[in-house]
């Protein structure tokens, strides 16, 4: 139905606040895409710019191949779900969902028929007359979805839709949205600072900080290679563990005067990280080549019931390594921490990965 | 009038209970002192004066049951007052209301010096009415008016003193510029209520500028209009006395005359105290019917939040 172009987007605000700096982003049609990053990032910003709800300060914005700056929300055919909902509170569930329809001057039997088979779809049927406050979070979180849904927009929006459900609920809406993304086929943007969401709804992820993109691919191939620190510490729970390194004639060594033993090959290595669930944990002492092999003392145990996260300090930092089921270590044990060398990722001085 | 209103966001707190069952009445007592001395004495004074019928000079005195208010009810001179105080008050209301309503939404828009606008469109309601009476007085007087003599350069045959209708018009404007500040700062606070989020909502829900306002914006303002409704209706009855005497006087005839101007004419002028204090009691059972009227049908239609 219709693609979406970023071409280096910038928004500069009166106050001279640069919030996004050039960002280009490709949305191929019906994929979704995810912007991810720390509050302050410019996601939302960007998300309002493709709304039409921000002036571009730079660069263009195109929907389906048509730049879209110069013309407002009003006429761009975009639905957006907003945080607070943003539901009409003095109209009927009903009326919410038909808003949009009536200002496009769609015949009233139209109307009707795609309202209510709408609300079939989200299981609103019984709740059409009413009103946004007699309804619960989960409940008015659907009207809003319907109310994007029903007017069978070019693009939909999401501005944080789920951050404020409980855990239970977000898990299950965040599967239905995934869901009726891909039944109804519309390309979308969905703006989230939680990255668990990021990582199971995104076709697209891009992760941003400070105003730039830092990455942009698959889920998968970001968790697995991530380009910066910054995409690593922020993309995984609980994030990768990263040590110091401080360079030697004899190769990198940690903080603490721990020689590594090896190095990715070319450049000066700054930064070494490894994610807690591709390190073992084990008591005994037999050399490992072709391993990083960390002695280790266990600070704290938290046992989640299929997994346990065991919290060590090494290499002069504080280091998180998942093992599964009970663990069998309890805090003051001394262990050693090995993670094989092709799951290391490394990291030059500015942050940008090596390998 | 008000009290009902607040009495029903007060009881939500919780309750609380005195250990002495003396001190609350106490604590009390001065606010049942002053509405018993200053409101229910004076009416039971109005009401047993309705009854009664006096020489101008106050020699004698006799009591004559509804017999004033038969004649006070019988009375075109009256009558005409009654119709003369609706057209005034809703005149007055709207144009007061729809005013300011108007220059909220402007103030709204204005990008530069908000504050500014704000500050000078609230100077008007620190006058007081009879001064803000004089003031349009002078600008319309037929003969020195600044802009009576504009008007007439329009070809408008201007002239308050003579034509009834103008005279009201007169009164009509200076009775709703001093309440329009009024009406302006509620209309500003109940603007910057409205979610932002909800007019953007709206706007990518494909409503224009207008349409977004008067679908979402102008039904969430609802609870402002509703006060304010009340207030100015109550104003335009109650509180221009001092713009009627000011300006017009009742005249030209009796085509200015409210009901209000009429209890201080009958009695403080003509010294018909009976007629003048039934007018009074009828008067105050206009007041309470009116605003048992607007909380009991008005404010169902009235959504908070």
């Amino acid at each position: 139905m219709a693609t979406v172009d970023l071409k280096n987007v910038k928004k500069v605000y009166p106050s001279g606040v640069e919030a996004v700096k050039g960002v280009s982003i490709a949305i191929p049609d019906k994929e979704l895409c995810v912007l991810v990053g720390p509050s302050g990032c410019g996601k939302s910003t960007l998300l309002r710019m493709i709304a039409g709800l921000e002036t571009i300060s730079a660069g263009t914005v195109a929907i389906d191949g048509k730049v879209v700056n110069a013309i407002g929300p009003t006429e761009r055919d975009i639905a957006m779900v907003f945080q607070n909902y943003a539901l009409y509170p003095h109209m009927k569930v009903y009326d919410n969902m038909a808003y949009g329809l009536r200002n496009r001057g769609t015949p009233k039997d139209e109307i009707d028929s795609r309202v209510r088979s709408t609300a079939k779809v989200l299981e609103l049927s019984a709740l059409l007359d009413r009103r946004p406050r007699e309804l619960s979070g989960g409940q008015r979180q659907r009207v809003a979805m319907g109310r994007a849904i029903v007017r069978n927009p070019k693009v939909f929006l999401f501005d944080e839709p789920l951050s404020n459900l409980d855990a239970k609920l977000r898990g299950q809406m965040r599967v239905e949205i995934k869901n009726l993304q891909r039944t109804l086929g519309v390309t979308s943007v969905y703006v989230t600072h939680d990255q668990l969401e990021a990582m199971t709804l995104a076709d697209i992820l891009v992760v941003m900080n400070a105003g730039l993109v830092e990455q942009t691919g698959a889920p998968l191939d970001i968790y697995e290679k991530p380009a910066s620190i910054f995409v690593a510490s922020f993309i995984g729970a609980p994030p990768m563990n990263l040590l110091t390194l401080t360079g030697s004639s004899s190769g990198p060594i940690l903080a603490d005067g721990t020689a590594i033993g090896f190095a990715p090959s070319e450049t000066q290595a700054a930064t070494l990280g490894f994610r807690p669930e591709d390190a073992d944990v084990t008591f005994n002492a037999e050399a490992l080549p072709g391993a990083l092999v960390l002695p280790t003392t266990v600070e704290a145990v938290e046992p989640v019931g299929a997994e346990s996260f065991l919290h060590c300090a090494a290499g002069g930092s504080r280091i998180v390594v998942r093992v599964a089921g009970r663990a069998a270590a309890k805090p003051g044990d001394q262990l050693r921490v090995v993670a094989r060398a092709e799951k290391l990722h490394w990291f030059d001085q500015a942050g940008k990965r090596v390998n | 009038m008000g009290d009902t209103w607040i009495a029903r966001k007060i009881s939500l707190s919780p309750r609380v209970v005195f250990p002495n069952k003396i001190l609350p009445f106490l604590l009390v007592a001065p606010q049942l002192a002053i509405t018993l001395v200053f409101f229910y004495w004076p009416a039971g004074q109005a009401l047993y004066q309705s009854m009664l019928r006096q020489d101008p000079f106050g020699l004698r005195t006799k009591f004559v049951w509804f017999a004033n208010f038969r004649k006070v009810l019988a009375d075109p001179a009256y009558l005409n007052s009654i119709k003369v105080t609706v057209v005034f008050s809703l005149a007055t209301a709207i144009v007061a209301m729809c005013v300011a309503l108007l220059l909220a939404v402007m103030a709204e828009k204005a990008v530069r010096g908000k504050g500014l606008y704000r500050t000078l469109l609230i100077w008007p309601y620190a006058v007081a009415p009879a001064i803000a009476g004089m003031l349009w007085l002078f600008l319309f007087n037929p003969s020195i008016g600044s802009l009576a003599y504009l008007l007439r350069s329009l070809g408008i045959a201007w002239d308050p003193l003579l034509n009834g209708t103008h005279a009201m018009i007169l009164l009509v404007s200076a009775a709703a510029w001093k309440q329009i500040s009024y009406n302006f700062l509620f209309f500003v606070a109940g603007l910057q209520a409205v979610p932002k989020t909800l007019i953007e909502a709206a706007a990518m829900d494909g409503a224009g500028e207008t349409k977004r306002f008067w679908t979402i914006v102008f039904p969430l303002l609802a609870p402002t209009t509703f006060f304010l409704l009340v207030v100015n209706t109550v104003y335009a009855l109650f509180d221009t006395f001092g713009i009627v005497h000011a300006v017009t006087g009742g005249g030209p005839g009796k085509t200015t005359e409210t009901l209000v101007y009429k209890v201080y004419n009958d009695g403080f002028v003509n010294l018909i105290l009976g007629d003048s204090a039934a007018q009074s009691v009828i008067l105050m059972a206009i007041v309470i019917a009116l605003t048992a009227i607007q909380f009991r049908y008005v404010e169902r239609k009235v959504h908070y939040g």
